[in-house]
Order: structure tokens, then C-alpha cells, then sequence
């Protein structure tokens, strides 16, 4: 376990960056959590990260698949919007687990 | 013992220095269910972890990138002793018994969010990947660029795959 300090807020994140508490994320955390894999973040990159949050509120596993059909943005939109990986790197900056998603 | 565990040090730096792989060129020569799937997940698992990918349909492998056959694809329920382990392979000979495996097989792979092949194709596609056809199986088969889903960028030889293969951190998968 790794702490980040974010805005001098203390986050608790696993050995890869990702969250362990997804309550401790806000608007304001995952712009500087973007700014780490150089994105700047748009109203269209936090509607991806508000839909991939509250499926995860919702316990549902997420793939790359269910974002190309959430209506939120295509796949190609989603691959454009965070180049590198786009489920992971929007994971780690919505603040929730690495998906285990092999789709 | 002393041996045993210089080595065990040895593999732990080497995991440290590892080279990323950025390439991945995934060759499909099957047309079997099971082995089309293996081919798409690995190309659109490598794209979602950031790396290029491309695949290069060759002889029966042309079915899964063919319009009229890339979502009728079945499993092989004979010859394939994994298959039903202990079921009589006359069993698996029956008229129908090949459909109806591969629309169970289907349906099993929906429930895991797995796409039907078109689909997949089309998400490789919107992933940046690259989709092309062998030329030489493509001429065997009397199959032209108008048989095939759009998603095929072309139908290239075996040296142009290679082209595309070029590079530092490319691995290669057969299937």
C-alpha cells in the first residue's frame, strides 16, 4: 500500500496507482491524476469517468466493450480520449480497481 | 543450494530490466471457434494495454474476416478429444451436433460480455488495430476484398506482414 499526496490530501492507492478507497476521489484529484499520463481532462473525459464510477458503485464489471455501448462515448472515441490503454488509464483516474476484464 | 539462489537473483534483475512488448502481430490460420476467439482476444488485449496490434488472417483462418461466415464459425466436436471428454466421437459426428455445440458455446461466451466475431472485428478495428488477409490463401480460396467484413484493411503477402511486424518489442503469435 502507497499513500499520494494530491492537493495535500493523502491518497491510499495500491503498488500500481490505483485507488484503494474510491471515495477519496473529486473532480479536482482526477485532474491532477491526469495530468500524470499527460491528459487534460474534458467535460467528455469525466463523463467517461462518472459512468465508469457509478457502474462501479454498482458492482458491474466494466470492459472496454460496455463503454463502447454506454451511449458515453464509441471505442474509438474511448481509445482517443485516453491513448495507452484506454480502460486501465481511466480506471486509475476515475479512481476505481484496475479492471480484471479480459474483453 | 548457493547456486539455487544466485539464480533466483539473477531472474529478479532480469524482471527488473524487462523490455516492454509494443507489438504484437497475431497470425490466424484456424477457423475453429475457439481458435478465431484466441486470436481476437489476444490482439484486442494488447491494444487495450496500450500496445499496437495487428492480425493477419491466413487459409481457414479467411473465414472469420469472410461476411457470410464470421459469425456462423463452430467448434470442432470431433477430433478434438478435449471436447466432452468421455463422449463416443460418433456422438459428435451426428447431424447437428456441431451447430448446436457451437450456438451452446456462443451463447456461454455472451453471458462473459465476449462479442459475437463482427463485433469483436469492429472494436480491434476502433482500437487502432490493424486487419488484413493473406494473399496467397485469399487466391486459393477465390476470395476478393468484396467477400470480406470492411474491417479488413487489405489483403497483403507474407513479406508485407513482416513489414508490419517490424520493430523493437514485437512478439508474434501463431494460431
Amino acid at each position: 500500500m502507497d499513500t499520494l499526496t494530491i492537493n495535500n490530501a493523502e491518497i491510499k492507492v495500491n503498488e500500481e496507482g490505483y485507488f484503494t478507497d474510491p471515495s477519496q476521489w473529486s473532480e479536482d484529484i482526477a485532474i491532477e491524476m491526469a495530468k500524470k499520463e499527460n491528459i487534460d481532462l474534458t467535460d467528455k473525459h469525466f463523463e467517461v469517468l462518472n459512468f465508469l464510477r457509478s457502474k462501479h458503485a454498482e458492482e458491474v464489471p466494466l470492459s472496454i466493450r460496455k463503454v463502447g455501448k454506454s451511449g458515453v462515448v464509441n471505442i474509438k472515441e474511448f481509445y482517443a480520449l485516453f491513448p495507452g490503454g484506454p480502460l486501465k488509464i481511466s480506471s486509475k483516474i476515475a479512481g476505481i480497481p484496475k479492471p480484471v476484464s479480459c474483453v | 543450494m548457493e547456486a539455487l539462489e544466485t539464480k533466483t537473483l539473477e531472474n529478479n534483475t532480469s524482471v527488473k530490466d524487462k523490455k516492454r512488448v509494443k507489438k504484437m502481430m497475431v497470425i490466424c490460420a484456424r477457423g475453429t471457434l475457439e481458435d478465431v476467439y484466441a486470436a481476437l482476444i489476444m490482439a484486442n488485449g494488447a491494444l487495450a494495454e496500450g500496445m499496437e496490434a495487428n492480425m493477419f488472417f491466413t487459409f481457414f483462418g479467411l473465414d472469420a474476416i469472410t461476411k457470410k461466415k464470421a459469425d456462423h464459425l463452430h467448434t470442432a466436436t470431433v477430433g478434438n478429444p478435449a471436447f466432452m471428454r468421455g463422449m463416443p466421437t460418433m456422438i459428435g459426428g451426428l447431424p447437428g451436433f456441431e451447430a448446436l455445440a457451437s450456438s451452446m458455446m456462443k451463447k456461454e461466451m455472451d453471458k462473459l460480455d465476449i462479442p459475437p466475431v463482427s463485433e469483436f472485428l469492429e472494436m480491434i478495428e476502433a482500437g487502432g488495430g490493424g486487419i488484413y488477409a493473406c494473399k496467397l490463401a485469399a487466391d486459393m480460396f477465390h476470395i476478393t476484398k468484396d467477400d470480406l467484413v470492411p474491417e479488413v484493411k487489405d489483403i497483403i503477402t507474407v513479406g508485407q506482414m513482416y513489414e508490419l511486424a517490424e520493430g523493437e518489442g514485437t512478439h508474434m503469435v501463431f494460431i
